[in-house]
């Protein structure tokens, strides 16, 4: 059995009365890519973003259960925030650059992590930028706005700030529901060499991005989680009616 | 046939409509031109008296023996209008950061209606307040206290009231301004370690800089053009000020105490025009500068 980076057990998100997350129980493979699967407004952002307990920004969500990662808790911690949101990296929806130029939108993590000297900065924004097959189209305007980049080359940018600050785990929404097809693949290809070194979950709604993608899939709906396992037993053989009615796309 | 003359006479009104729009429209982009333009032609007789910069730069004033200086008047508008920033700006820019990025919803709820009824007093009511708690408050405490013997009357209670004067005023601009950053900016930074103070200072602070800007800059406008409040707890000594404690005469409290007066004053009125076409170019100029700013910034960031 796979050793599980992120173990989920008896998750219960709520925002003020309403219930979005029913007693989830979810585990999430080390070095592969998990596939967050399930039609709109099931929960899978609200599921990712109890992940890095981006949840503590509403005043007004309660969450109970656990949520360990590398066998810790998270949600039950004394343990630094930050330290614990640096273990992920994560993709939005649509690309948000910071409000600076290329090059400090990479340094930003680094530097906030610690000091470090400008040769070494240097050498690491490159890096990142090599990684995400940036370098070549953005280094002689790396002092331009990040805006000034294109959409998709902007959410390969937000990807390499990710990986700027060492994370184990990629957390991605729907990241290429805002991008054009060629886009797209470029960021697909992207997961796909990123998981040998790193933990990956995706959210998507659409089915053949999941087929491409996963080799684990956690399949929701109304905020429960109902099927999941490895990619091919779940896409070839459902267990249960709403998932396979799913997936014969009877319902979004 | 009927239906063609519907059609007849809705482009008929629409074109009449149009053309009623056009001169409104007109109308209000004319209105600053014919201010500028009539309080010019009011004042160009002492301007072609004097000329602009002796008027500007000299400091007496003493229109019995035909001396218009404006100087004290400026320096006096200058100071008031910077001790209300930097009273302002800070207190504006902490609650608007508060309010948005750390209170409950529902103190921004409360908090929002507040300010507007903050922003609607009228400004005489700011000004007996200065007169009942700031100028004694400054004469008796804050004189005595540092040793020394001033009236209250002063640069210092003038700011101190045209600061709360503009504080809602601008924290009105600050909050829309920290709303309209979309979360997720925040919570890109969050997720690369920061904390939420330096998601505040670097990404969110970075990001609403032009609205911050815009904010601060009419704000400055606004003060650099309020009377009543100031006129009431300022003084009104035509002598330059030298220091927080003395008092001072503002441009708009020259023009509000004088006007209709003094006018059997040769040139007087010609004066006080002038002062109008002054204060009335410096508020534009704030407004077009912190415009241009925002503008730049937009291409920047
Ligand atoms: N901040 C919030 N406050 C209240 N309800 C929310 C909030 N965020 C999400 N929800 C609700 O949670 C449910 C799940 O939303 P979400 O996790 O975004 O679904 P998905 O990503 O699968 O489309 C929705 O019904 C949504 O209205
Ligand atoms: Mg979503």
């Amino acid at each position: 059995m796979d050793h599980t980076k992120i173990n989920i057990s008896k998750l219960n998100l709520y925002y003020g009365r309403q219930q979005i997350l029913k007693d989830i129980n979810a585990g999430i493979p080390e070095k592969k890519i998990t596939v967050i699967l399930g039609p709109s407004g099931c929960g899978k952002t609200s599921l990712l973003r109890c992940m890095n307990r981006l949840t503590d920004l509403h005043p007004q969500a309660r969450l109970t259960g656990n949520i360990l990662i590398n066998g810790k808790d998270i949600l039950n911690t004394t343990d630094d925030i930050t330290s614990i949101r640096k273990m992920m990296g994560l993709l939005a929806q649509r690309p948000y650059p910071l409000p600076m130029n290329i090059y400090n939108n990479i340094a930003y993590g680094l530097r906030i992590s610690g000091r470090m000297n400008k040769r070494m900065l240097n050498k690491r924004v490159e890096h990142y930028l090599r990684q995400v097959s940036l370098w070549d189209e953005v280094k002689d305007r790396l002092r331009d706005p990040a805006v000034a980049l294109s959409i998709g080359q902007q959410q390969r940018l937000c990807l390499a700030r990710g990986l700027a600050v060492d994370p184990q785990i990629i957390l991605a929404d729907e990241p290429t529901s805002a991008l054009d097809p060629l886009s797209s693949q470029a960021i697909e290809e992207k997961f796909n060499e990123l998981k040998e070194n790193y933990s990956i979950v995706i959210v998507t709604h659409i089915l053949r991005q999941a087929r491409r993608l996963a080799d684990h899939v956690i399949f929701m709906y109304m905020g429960e989680v109902i099927e999941q396992g490895p990619a091919d037993a779940f896409f070839e053989n459902p267990k249960l009616e709403k998932t396979k009615l799913y997936l014969r796309g009877m319902f979004y | 046939m009927s239906g063609f003359r519907i059609k007849l006479s809705r482009s008929l009104r629409n074109k009449v409509h149009g053309s009623w729009m056009t001169v409104c429209l007109v109308f209000v982009i004319s209105m600053p031109v014919i201010i500028a333009g009539g309080l010019y032609w009011k004042s160009s007789v002492l301007l072609h008296d004097h000329g602009v910069f002796s008027l500007i730069f000299s400091k007496e004033w003493k229109p019995l023996s035909g001396q218009f200086g404006f100087y004290p008047f400026i320096i006096s508008s200058i100071w008031v209008t910077m001790t209300a920033l930097i009273l302002a700006a800070p207190i504006c820019l902490l609650t608007a950061i508060h309010l948005t990025q750390y209170a409950k919803r529902w103190v921004l709820k409360i908090m929002h209606p507040v300010i507007d009824i903050l922003a609607g007093i009228p400004s005489v009511i700011y000004g007996v307040w200065g007169i009942l708690v700031v100028v004694p408050f400054i004469g008796n405490h804050l004189g005595t206290w540092l040793g020394k013997s001033v009236s209250g009357y002063s640069i210092l209670a003038g700011g101190i009231v045209l600061a709360i004067m503009v504080i809602p005023f601008v924290l009105n601009i600050l909050i829309d301004v920290f709303n309209n950053i979309p979360t997720e900016l925040s919570e890109a930074s969050l997720s690369l370690g920061a904390t939420r103070w330096q998601t505040i200072k670097f990404v969110l602070v970075k990001k609403g800089l032009p609205g911050i800007v815009a904010a601060f800059g009419l704000g400055m406008s606004r003060a650099f053009g309020e009377t009543i409040a100031v006129l009431m707890v300022v003084g009104n000594v035509s002598r330059i000020p030298s220091g927080l404690f003395q008092p001072g005469y503002p441009l708009p409290a020259l023009i509000a105490n004088n006007y209709g007066e003094m006018l059997s004053i040769p040139l007087y009125d010609s004066a006080l025009m002038l002062s109008a076409l002054i204060l009335f170019v410096v508020v534009l100029g704030f407004n077009f500068v912190s415009r241009y700013i925002i503008a730049a910034c937009d291409k920047r960031c």
